[in-house]
């Protein structure tokens, strides 16, 4: 469902993707690991076009996502995406974050967008959290709402840049959750994260990045146990123990 | 002691004899016309040069740094003279109208500003959030970003209509009668400047009422915040 064919991508004269390809298939749900400045947040940025490559391929759903003529905002219905530093819309409460994007582009009524809301809000365990605003939530529940805000769109694919480091530890554990359902129940997901257990746990597929390049992939016990590439190796020795 | 007041109070009557008063309250409400155009003025005109500042299309860009440039870059008595002088030679209408475009023109460039740094001050993370929803750019900027903006934005442009109400004075130079000039030229007629003080007390009256509401609503856009918070 997602195509990715010699990807780069620069920020001013520094490029930070040197050719990246990549297929991922509906329901894969792929873990990308890596060290800090290794392009693994500009890679799940760029899907959506928050970055946007220089040159390349990317294909959604058979639509080429780079082309100019593509309504590139008709892609993003589809994807939904989860910030670290989750970006809830302070000035809405939690109800009206999640029906937000549902009323405006699908047009949805409000009680039907209100009643969606409510679902993922029991989804995420977060239903007495209504009609607060964000600015009363803890990071976890903040980054429960961001799910369900994302999820209310309906999306074919979930994209998580990094959902869990700017939490504090004891609240790492209820988004993971969340993020683990979401896997059991299907939806395709792009996670990039520094939490190894979930990836050993959740992972279809583990990319490891490094240096703006995917240096090494495959299932998650060929990774985490048997790594062949000596930066996956040290990487992983720096990070398991 | 009492000499003065008494002094005082036979002045203050000489400034308003002879129909003097209603010639400053005529003036104070030409002051009012002209601040309350020019700001509306300034308004339109500074959200249009924004959206052309943070356009894509370099034309629009362009036209944004050049006005911006020559507002901000002359005094805005020259500017006044010069669109008077230009646009306006032989007009038989309402020269309000011409003190109106000139003050918004000039104010315009100020509110963009304003404006400009009221959205650059929500985070850009907001921005991605809203478009990776899938909203389109103009929906993102009036459901996601302004109305977190507005918050920055409305404290500040009331302080520059406040500015704008003292810069009508200029529009003395090419005569329309506004409080200023009314005042001053019953002071070159009479030799008495207590029209003048008249005058500051009237223009004092106007701001302090706005500083006074300007007071209530920071109070008010606090209350909300703390509410999100």
């Amino acid at each position: 469902m997602i195509s990715v064919k010699d990807l780069h991508v620069r920020f001013g004269k520094l490029e930070v993707l040197h050719g990246i390809n990549q297929e991922i298939s509906q329901g894969e749900k792929v873990v990308i690991i890596g060290p800090s400045g290794s392009g693994k947040s500009t890679f799940l940025r760029s899907l959506n076009m928050l970055d946007v490559p220089y040159k390349g391929e990317i294909w959604v759903d058979g639509v080429n996502v780079m082309d100019k003529k593509t309504d590139i905002t008709r892609v993003r219905q589809k994807m939904g995406m989860v910030f670290q530093q989750f970006h809830l819309f302070p000035h809405l409460t939690v109800l009206e974050n999640i029906t937000l994007a549902p009323t405006k582009i699908k047009k949805m009524a409000k009680d039907s967008a209100e009643h969606l809301a409510d679902t993922l809000l029991a989804k995420v365990g977060l239903t007495d959290k209504r009609e607060v605003y964000p600015g009363k939530l803890s990071g976890g529940q903040k980054q429960r709402v961001a799910i369900a805000r994302a999820l209310a769109m309906e999306p074919n694919v979930m994209l998580f840049d990094e959902p869990t480091s700017a939490l504090d530890p004891e609240m790492v554990g209820e988004v993971l959750e969340v993020m683990k359902d979401l896997a059991r129940d299907g939806m395709t997901m792009v996670v990039v994260t520094h939490e190894m257990g979930f990836a050993k746990e959740v992972a279809s597929r583990v990319l490891f990045m490094d240096g703006g390049v995917i240096v090494e992939e495959g299932l998650p016990t060929e990774i985490f146990e048997n790594p062949k590439h000596e930066r996956t190796q040290a990487f992983l020795q720096k990070i398991l123990h | 002691m009492i000499d003065f007041f008494m002094g005082m109070a036979t002045a203050l009557r000489g400034a308003v004899a002879y129909g003097r008063g209603m010639q400053l309250l005529n003036g104070m409400f030409i002051t009012i016309q002209l601040s309350m155009g020019a700001i509306l003025v300034g308004l339109v005109l500074g959200s249009i040069i924004v959206a052309f500042k943070m356009s894509r299309f370099k034309i629009l860009n362009f036209i944004s740094f050049v006005y911006l440039g020559a507002v901000r870059g002359t005094p805005a008595v020259t500017q006044i003279m010069l669109i008077a002088a230009i646009f306006f030679a032989g007009f038989r209408g309402n020269r309000v109208w011409i003190g109106i475009l000139a003050l918004g023109i000039n104010s315009g460039a100020y509110v963009a500003e304003i404006i400009r740094a009221g959205i650059m001050s929500i985070d850009k993370g907001q921005t991605e959030a809203g478009l990776s929803l899938g909203l389109n750019k103009v929906q993102t900027m009036s459901f996601v970003v302004m109305p977190q903006a507005v918050k920055n934005i409305l404290p500040t442009f009331v302080n520059e209509f406040i500015v704008l109400i003292k810069e009508t004075a200029i529009v003395g130079f090419v005569a329309i009668q506004d409080l200023t000039r009314v005042a001053q030229q019953i002071l070159a007629r009479t030799a008495d400047f207590t029209p003048l003080l008249v005058a500051a007390a009237m223009y004092l009256i106007l701001i302090s009422s706005l500083t006074f509401l300007l007071g209530l609503l920071e109070k008010r856009l606090r209350a909300s915040d703390r509410a999100q918070r």
